[in-house]
């Protein structure tokens, strides 16, 4: 009896949990498919009648979109900022975390403190005065100044999360390698960036999704000849839909990456986003 | 693993080793501040700074050049839209962590159960990895009032139809300047003009019908026009009053012209509605068993009616639960993930036991999971607290232009104010140092624990 039921139970948590499934997936559904109809079709009816009458889909709109030189700019934007603000927020963060884990100088409890309490400073607090700051430098509307505050927003995390994670090294190791004569340049590269790999590698990820999808820094520091695929996107969107062929496929191609790369270093990913909670 | 105080043991007087291996402490201090100066000199100029220069730019008016003390502070509670922006913060922070929250325990207790857990977390936890821009484009969509085009209105729509029906004939109407059968009434319902008595048989005649909008199973009214009626009945058709291809005669119930199907028709006497009932294919009607009198029949208004639009979600109303719901599409992974980690660190035992002594699953979850769970809860809820208070990119792209201000929050009002075309850098400089302000708690939160974590 308590079998047969326990059995029933399952069958409808099982069909509650195919249902919540089916939601998370119309929307992902919904925008691949409609990225592939025509506008023509897309003005006469939903892309969910694409489901029976599959010869509306064609690659027609993402050959379209090669062909836009705004958009493929601006992917190319997209990688240009990404990559260098992952590296130089992995290399900035490594060599600040060991430091903070295992040099000696003065006031490093306090600082840590206080990158500790910059984890949660949003980022709306900097726009106004590191643009006058960039306006200044030259740098407002380039690359390098997204590049740059990104860096600088990433790093509380990267510092936080690589320090205590380096902080987890066994002493002996460390002493060890000091009394063999390493400084602390071939220390850090030969011993403790490779201890580091895994929390290395969810920061860069973690890190990587972030500016790929941001679009709040960009809309401000860059200009249109450095402006990434979120903020050409956005300057896109019209009254409802009315470009959906051209905002579906563009869509699609900004993130199709970070999904693939979620996909292929998950593990990776869920740790990063884990241990960035209460960022 | 030691985890003891690290930052103690490192720490010179208490480090071991033959002393000529040694090196200088204060060459030892050069080489550490070479490691920590690149992260020191981006934070202190791109972080420290900035907030320091927006708490002083938000006591300084809009061009910056006069001192106003707090007044960009009592204008921000004075001024309609940054207050509707505190509003709709103060929502946004109770609804979305307490539902993802609650949504989160739900989900990660459940898929406990299920053999495809890691399939099913994976799928819900993809929604992080996509940019706030690319599901705002794919909710603008979802949320189309236009049920031709959103999937939700498309739903709620057809459920809508199924149950209340549709009404079948929007733009039916009585041909104009005829003395004919039909008056049409205030309400939009058509009745006869004339009285009509049981053996009475009506011809309704309408026009204003495409024949595309012709039910498909319409069959033509001539042969039931022409039908008598019993004494104590009364027939009648209601039929579209328009020959296809040309000829027939206004009025008359020609031939070739099509009955129309299911509309409803009522027999009203003494303008109380005495039967009712819907015509078939050939638009034929019948109200039997009528006790003598007269009477008007009636076509109500539900048959003309506009079609049912669905929802407005992007309208001021329901714009700012609408971008919760996105955001919880987003979110909830995040939640189901972190809380399904908690729930496997309990201690089976205290589960197993509960359920040998034959406590059911609703009070095991109620009194041994939850009470467990409460710092991953704590923790989960602050963290969704901080990034709600913070939500940017969603409102900006879903919002449609006109019900921005509808559904602006702080982060919309502050950009608003600084840069979209407000302009006044002392007011957005102070919503910039509230939006701080309220992560403060967060802040003092994370310096205690990590303190602890340290002890």
């Amino acid at each position: 009896m308590n079998a047969v039921r326990r059995y029933l139970g399952n069958g409808i948590v099982q069909a509650f949990l195919v249902l919540v499934g089916l939601v998370w997936m119309t929307p992902l559904a919904g925008l691949f498919l409609s990225s592939l109809r025509s506008a023509e079709d897309t003005a006469k009816g939903g892309w969910w009648t694409a489901l029976a009458s599959p010869g509306q889909l064609s690659l027609d709109n993402y050959s379209a979109l090669l062909g836009n030189s705004g958009i493929t700019r601006a992917f190319w934007n997209t990688v240009l900022i990404s990559v260098p603000t992952t590296v130089l927020v992995v290399v900035v963060g490594a060599l600040a975390g060991y430091a903070f884990a295992w040099l000696d100088f003065p006031g490093r409890e306090p600082v840590f403190l206080v990158v500790v309490a910059l984890l949660v400073v949003p980022v709306q607090i900097g726009l106004l005065p590191v643009a006058k700051l960039f306006g200044q430098l030259g740098l407002f509307g380039t690359i390098p100044g997204v590049v740059l505050f990104h860096v600088a927003y990433g790093l509380p995390f990267a510092v936080f999360l690589l320090r205590n994670y380096f902080a987890e090294m066994p002493k002996e190791m460390l002493e060890a390698a000091r009394m063999d004569g390493g400084d602390e340049w071939r220390i850090f590269t030969r011993l403790v960036l490779p201890v580091g790999k895994p929390a290395i590698a969810s920061l860069a990820i973690f890190q990587f999704l972030w500016v790929w999808n941001d679009m709040l820094v960009a809309l401000l520091f860059a200009d249109s000849s450095s402006q990434p695929l979120t903020v050409e996107l956005q300057s896109q969107i019209r009254q409802f839909g009315s470009n959906i062929d051209v905002l579906a496929p563009g869509a699609f191609l900004s993130l199709v990456v970070p999904v693939v790369v979620f996909f292929a270093f998950q593990r990776h990913f869920v740790q990063g986003v884990m241990a960035g909670s209460v960022k | 693993m030691t985890t003891s105080t690290p930052v103690k043991e490192a720490s010179p007087p208490a480090a071991p080793g033959p002393a000529p291996l040694r090196r200088p402490r204060r060459r030892r201090a050069a080489v550490a501040l070479l490691f920590v100066l690149p992260a020191l000199l981006l934070l202190g100029a791109l972080v420290v700074y900035p907030v320091l220069f927006s708490v002083g730019r938000s006591l300084f008016d809009a061009s910056g050049t006069r001192f106003v003390g707090g007044d960009n502070y009592t204008e921000m509670f004075r001024d309609p839209a940054t207050l509707k922006a505190i509003r709709n913060t103060a929502i946004w922070v109770v609804v979305a962590p307490t539902l993802l929250t609650g949504l989160g325990l739900i989900l990660a207790v459940l898929v406990e159960k299920v053999r495809w857990a890691t399939a099913f977390k994976l799928l819900l936890f993809m929604p992080m990895a996509v940019s706030f821009l690319a599901a705002g484009i794919i909710f603008r969509l979802a949320y189309d009032h236009d049920p031709d085009k959103g999937v939700l209105n498309a739903a709620v729509t057809g459920v809508h139809d199924a149950f209340a029906g549709t009404s079948s004939y929007p733009g039916a109407r009585a041909r104009d300047g005829r003395d004919g059968a039909l008056v049409e009434e205030a309400d939009g319902s058509y009745r006869t003009g004339a009285g009509v008595s049981p053996g009475d048989t009506v011809a309704l005649g309408l026009v204003g019908v495409g024949p595309d909008d012709l039910p498909s199973g319409a069959k033509a009214a001539y042969g039931a026009a022409g039908r008598d009626a019993a004494d104590d009945e009364v027939r009648g058709v209601v039929y579209l009053d328009f020959t296809p291809g040309g000829g027939g005669e206004q009025g008359r119930v020609d031939r070739s012209e099509s009955g129309l199907p299911e509309m409803t028709v009522e027999a009203v006497r003494d303008g109380r509605t005495v039967a009712s009932t819907t015509t078939g294919d050939d638009g034929s009607f019948r109200f039997a068993g009528l006790a003598d009198g007269s009477y008007t029949v009636r076509l109500p208004a539900s048959n003309f009616a506009p079609p049912y639009e669905g929802v407005s979600w992007l309208g001021p109303a329901l714009v700012t639960p609408a971008i919760i719901g996105a955001y919880l599409w987003i979110w909830t992974g995040f939640a189901m993930v972190l809380i399904g980690a908690g729930l496997s660190s309990l201690p089976r035992d205290a589960l197993e036991a509960a359920r040998m002594d034959g406590a059911n699953e609703w009070q095991i979850f109620r009194r041994i999971t939850v009470p467990l769970l409460a710092p991953v809860l704590t923790v989960v809820f602050i963290t969704l607290v901080i990034n709600v208070m913070k939500v940017f990119d969603l409102v900006y792209i879903i919002a449609p232009g006109p019900v921005q201000e509808d559904a602006t929050v702080l982060a919309t009002q502050m950009w608003l104010v600084s840069f979209g075309g407000g302009n006044n850098q002392g007011l957005g400089s102070a919503l910039g140092v509230l939006l701080l302000l309220l992560v403060v708690p967060a802040m003092v939160f994370n310096v205690r624990r990590f303190k602890r974590s340290q002890r």
